[in-house]
Parts: C-alpha cells; structure tokens; sequence
C-alpha cells in the first residue's frame, strides 16, 4: 500500500505538483449535476453534514426569489443608501500617486461605510432575506471582527438575536472590535480550537447551525462555504465594481488598467473585480497574505502553497498538508488568516483571467503607514495588502495608467496591532 | 457479508482512530469486536471536524498530534480484518482526506484492507457521482446520513445510492452524548422506510445500555461512538478493558432480553 507520510514537515505541494491532483472528483461527470449554479468551473459544489441541506435548499429557493423580486432589490437599495452610506466614493489619491511615479491611482472608499468595512454590503442583504424566511436568530463567524460587527449592527437594526463565534487568538488581536459587537447586543463566544482563528470560528459556527438549523440562519460573512453563499455574497458585493466602473468611467473616461483588491475569502475582491471580469484588458489583482515566510504554517497564500480540497462546505484551493490535514495559517491581518479560498477566485486564476500574488507582514504594515502619511487615510491591515501591491506595480506602469485599488475597510480595529508593530510612539 | 445485521439491534461502535495510538486503536477494535460489537466505524482523525462535537473533537487532535492519517487507517483495518472475519469496517470520514489520496486510490486500497464500507460525513449525494462509481467498482457499500432535515425526496435519493445501511441521525446537531433522544429518530426511521428495505442503524447522541434498548425498538443497528471516544479519554493505560467491559454492558442486556 501506498503511505502519504504526514509530518509537520511535509513537502508543501506546489502549484505545479497539483496538476497531478484528482481535479475530477468534486465535480460529478455527466450527471445532471454537472452544471449545478455553484459551480465556478470545478470548484464550488456544496460538501456539507445531511443536517444542512435542507437548508441550504431553502436559502437557495428564498434567494434567488428575492433578486427576481423588484421590492427586495428596492429596499436593500435603500438600506445601503440611507443606512450604510452608497455610493462610497473614488478617491484619487494624488499624493500616493506623485510618490510612487508612476500609474493614477485611485481608491475604492469602502472604509467610509458604516461599520468601517465592505462587509455591511452583505450583511444588509442576508438580513432581508432572513426577514424573508421568517426566522429571529443569526450566528455568524467573524477573524477581523469587521463581519462580526456588521452582522452585530444588522441584527440590531432588524431586532435579530445574534451570536458571533471568533477564535480568541482573534479576540485578543481585535479587542476593539470585540467590544463594539457586545455594545451592540451580540453574544461573542471566542473559539479555543485549533489555530483560535477564523477558520475554527467556522467549524464552531457551523456546529451551532447544525443544531440550531430550524430556527437559525448562518450569516456567513464571505465568498466561502457551500453553495449558494459563494455566489450570494458576491452578488451582495457586487455594488463595489459596479460604482467603481462607472466612477472610473466618469472621472478618467476610461477603463482602468488593473484593479487591485486583497483576498482573504475574496468577498471584498470579488466584489471589486465582478463588474470588470467582461472588461478583457483590465487586469485583476488579488492580494493574498504572505505572512512572514513561505513554509506552511507561515502565511496565508493559498495560491502559492496550496492545492485543490474541501474545506468548510466549498471545494477550492487549500492549504493542507500530504495526508489531506488543514494547515495552520498565519497573518498579521485576522481577516485573511484563513487556509482556503473562495470558489471563484479558484476559477478566475485557473483561466487567467485574473491574477494573484503575496505581500508580506512587514510589506502590509509599511503600506499602512505610506497610506496614512500620504493620503490621510489609515485602511485596515487586510486593505494595507491591496495597497502593498500598488506599491510594487504603480511605478512600473505608465502615467497615463490609471490603478484602482479597493480599500476594503478602515484602520481603528487594528490600532492595537498597529502600536505593537509600529513602534512609532 | 459483513455488514449483514444477524442480531437485532447490531452494535456499531465508533472509534476515533490513532487515539491515543494506532497500537492501542487495534487493541480496543479487537476488544470491541470480542465483547460483542457487530460494526466497527474506523473514524480517520480530521484537522476540522464540524460535524463532531467536543468528545471526538479532542480525540481527533490527540491522534492528529501523534500524526495518525488516512493510510494508517487503512493499514489498521487489514489488520483488523486478519483477526475478524465477522466484524463489519466501515471507514468513518471526511472528504479532504480521501480528496488527497485519490478516491479510487482510496477505494481499492480499501477493498484490499478488507473494508466493507464508506461514510463521508460532509458528501452529499448530489456531489457522490464520481465517488459512487469508485466505491461500485471496488464492491464497497457507500452508506449516506439521513437528517431528521431531509425532505422525503431527499431520503429516496439516500436510499438509493445507499448499500448495506442507511445510517440516520437521531436529530440535528453534532456527535455526542445527549440526556434524551428526541422524537426526531423514530419518525426519520418511519419515513425511511416507506422509501427503502435497507437496514437502518441509528446513531448521534446514543450513550447508555437503555437508549440503546430503546432506539433498538424501531432501528436494525444503533450506532454508539463518543461514548466509546470518551471511555477510551477516561481510561488511559486500560483502554481496550474499559470499552470491553462498556461494550457489555450493551450486549449482555441484550441477552438478558433474548
């Protein structure tokens, strides 16, 4: 028999060794399954306990109702205009610009809307549908806490009863964030298993809707798990390239020559890049965690060191080890601390069409600072990635290069990690 | 065959393999199997069990730390399966583990082991296709969950793409020992039957002698596992005495019965 050794040392599989991988199972042949809606190429798919189908059935019914019902699409409009402050704005960042010598760039103000971050986009629009379905409870998982606060804020605005599972790991590293969701009338149970992070507030999460499931909707804050969250957040998402392209359009006349976006899930990514897929010659770039060094455990870029599995409801690219084990992550960034990766962004690298790559720790917090001293603008760790990028690429390209990079939320939360690292007092 | 129920209930006893040690698993399996248990389920130790709660959780890191994997379990099931040719094995699983090895990989180095049958506890049926045609071909029994949540056109497509059993969750919710089972379980069990003659083992939440009896009464097999999980955790250094004698204290009741 063959043995797969399985040590805290295995060989990380490389991009190149997953060719080699069973890429067919996941993905029934010639069944009438074959072009299930969520399936993004072969990733996606819906790998869950029995317990959760059901529902997942029920939330797929109920969704795709709402968007061919005008009224939902009305009011969630409205909420996002007269509640979370749509449109954000496209702000040039001149100074930035001038610094780096090179391509225009803008940014995508997602760190103005309430709550701080992108995430209320979907929390707003799970709300309504939960609304919809007739039920009072919502759980949700949160790494940053950026998720966990939106989903705090909209069960208070629609008079939900809320529990938000985080790994305490996170809960140290995002204090603030932890007290706001209390203010707001969350329970917050912190996770000890595992790494403590955002994937194990997952399985917690997910053990909570595996009981509670008849009277419990999972808020799931990104592009992950199992069908139709993928598509559903994206689409909640969606408004950001959508603004975007057309701001862009409005304020330049042109299409941008890339749009930039970190990944940790993909939502806010996702959601920057959809409205641009069609658009050929417009380059996407996504911005993973690279963490501190390249050997598993280290980072968080799925991309680099990972290969095709399932995890948590969703087959994509995983960080695992020979025998098929979730790896440990590491970021200095809670919110893109986790070992898999949207569905969709799985597929859009296998085509090509759009394009991912690493920035460190270090690369990150030296963003932020730049940000900051150049712009005024303090983005969240997780959004300092996107930036770290543009830092890199901006002064290759040509001026008349116009960059849009989503800043996908704001800076406070990560205050305290900010001090610790900074060492700027 | 050895998935064939010959005793009503059957015991199907769970155990989280490599806890505390591959050497000691095969001990409590043999020991088990001696005592009376009719099934065992070779649960292969997963970095992310959410379907598991707290008992088999702590099981699975312990044999996770001590680097226990998919192979070792199935190296552990032919040995198994030298010394019992009556017990049923079943490998007890989640779905990236086998992903990494390869599903017909994985199958043929099972049929080879001796193994009677799969459960993968996040695999659907609507995504088992390919997996089915692999398990058909290598002659084991996929054998799916039913939900006290499915739908009765959902249990018509477990049913169908089941062999050997159908294994029924007693109610929602994640592996452990409950104070009462719930209503859920009997009437899963009615509505499944209406859509198949396979057996039917029951199990989640099944931890005493009298449950066992109880849920004995409408199901063909029941299913005891963090149970066992948490006897072993209690009885370190006498792991495989103390699931012998808790394994009888479930089969000698049965026998006061007959």
């Amino acid at each position: 028999m063959a043995t797969v050794p399985r040590t805290t040392n295995a060989k990380v599989p490389t991009l190149s060794s997953t060719k080699n991988v069973d890429l067919r199972m996941g993905h029934p042949r010639g069944s009438s399954m074959h072009n299930l809606p969520g399936r993004f190429g072969v990733y996606g798919g819906r790998y869950v306990p029995e317990t959760l189908m059901a529902a997942l059935d029920e939330l797929e019914r109920e969704y795709e109702k709402a968007t061919r019902d005008k009224k939902f699409q009305v009011k969630l409009d409205e909420l996002l205009r007269t509640y979370a402050g749509r449109p954000t704005p496209l702000t040039f960042a001149g100074r930035l610009t001038r610094k780096l010598g090179g391509a225009k760039i803008y940014l995508k103000r997602e760190d103005l809307l309430h709550t701080g971050a992108h995430k209320i986009n979907n929390c707003l629009g799970q709300a309504l549908l939960v609304e919809r379905m007739g039920k009072h409870r919502v759980i949700a998982e949160t790494g940053a806490g950026q998720h966990g606060v939106a989903t705090a804020t909209v069960c208070a605005l629609f008079g939900f009863e809320c529990v938000v599972y985080m790994g305490t790991e996170d809960m140290r590293r995002q204090e603030l964030n932890v007290f706001r969701m209390r203010l707001l009338g969350a329970e917050v149970r912190g996770v000890d298993s595992g790494s403590k992070t955002l994937k194990d507030a997952i399985n917690e999460a997910m053990r909570d809707w595996v009981t509670n499931v008849r009277t419990t909707h999972y808020l799931l804050g990104s592009v992950l798990g199992a069908h139709p969250y993928p598509t559903m957040v994206r689409d909640f998402h969606r408004v950001i390239g959508r603004e975007a392209r057309a701001q862009i359009l409005k304020a330049e006349g042109k299409l941008p020559a890339a749009v930039i976006a970190c990944v940790g899930g993909g939502s806010n990514a996702i959601g920057a890049f959809y409205e641009f897929i069609k658009d050929k010659k417009v380059r996407l770039i996504g911005v993973e965690a690279g963490g501190r060094g390249y050997t598993l455990g280290e980072h968080a870029a799925r991309f680099r060191g990972g290969s095709p599995g399932v995890l948590q409801g969703t087959y994509s690219y995983v960080l695992q080890d020979g025998a098929g084990q979730i790896a440990t992550t590491h970021s200095v960034s809670a919110g893109l601390d986790y070992p898999s990766i949207g569905p969709e962004h799985a597929s859009l690298r296998d085509s090509g069409r759009a394009e991912y790559v690493p920035a460190s720790d270090a690369e990150a917090l030296e963003a932020t600072t730049l940000l900051a001293r150049t712009e005024g603008i303090i983005p969240a760790l997780e959004s300092a990635h996107a930036v770290a990028e543009v830092m890199k690429r901006a002064p290759k390209m040509k001026k008349s290069d116009v960059v849009i990079v989503n800043i996908s939320g704001r800076g406070d939360k990560d205050i305290g990690i900010l001090r610790e690292n900074l060492k700027i007092d | 065959m050895p998935l064939t129920f010959y005793k009503k209930p059957a015991l199907v006893v769970y155990v989280t393999c490599g806890d505390p040690d591959l050497v000691t698993t095969r001990e409590i399996i043999l020991a088990a199997i001696e005592a009376g248990a009719d099934v065992i389920e070779l649960g292969v130790p997963f970095s992310d069990p959410v379907a598991d709660g707290p008992v088999i959780q702590r099981a699975s890191e312990r044999a996770l730390k001590g680097g226990a994997c998919l192979s070792q379990v199935l190296t552990l099931a032919a040995e198994v399966r030298q010394h019992s040719q009556s017990a049923g094995l079943i490998v007890f699983s989640y779905l990236n583990p086998i992903l990494r090895l390869g599903v017909e990989k994985f199958c043929k180095v099972a049929r080879h082991a001796g193994v009677d049958g799969v459960l993968l506890t996040d695999l659907p049926v609507e995504e088992a296709s390919e997996y089915l045609e692999a398990m058909r071909a290598n002659d084991l029994a996929p054998i799916f969950l039913a939900a006290p949540t499915s739908p009765d056109a959902r249990l018509k497509k477990i049913a169908e793409a089941s062999q050997g059993f159908v294994y029924v969750v007693s109610r929602t919710g994640v592996t452990g020992a409950r104070q009462n089972l719930a209503d859920d379980a009997k009437q899963l069990v009615r509505r499944l039957r209406r859509v198949t003659k396979l057996p039917i083992a029951v199990g989640f939440g099944i931890s005493t002698p009298e449950q066992f009896a109880e849920t004995g009464k409408f199901a063909d097999a029941v299913v005891v596992g963090s149970a066992i999980v948490e006897t072993i955790e209690r009885n370190r250094g006498r792991e495989a005495e103390a699931v012998a004698e808790f394994v009888g204290k479930f089969c000698s009741r049965q026998l006061q019965k007959a």
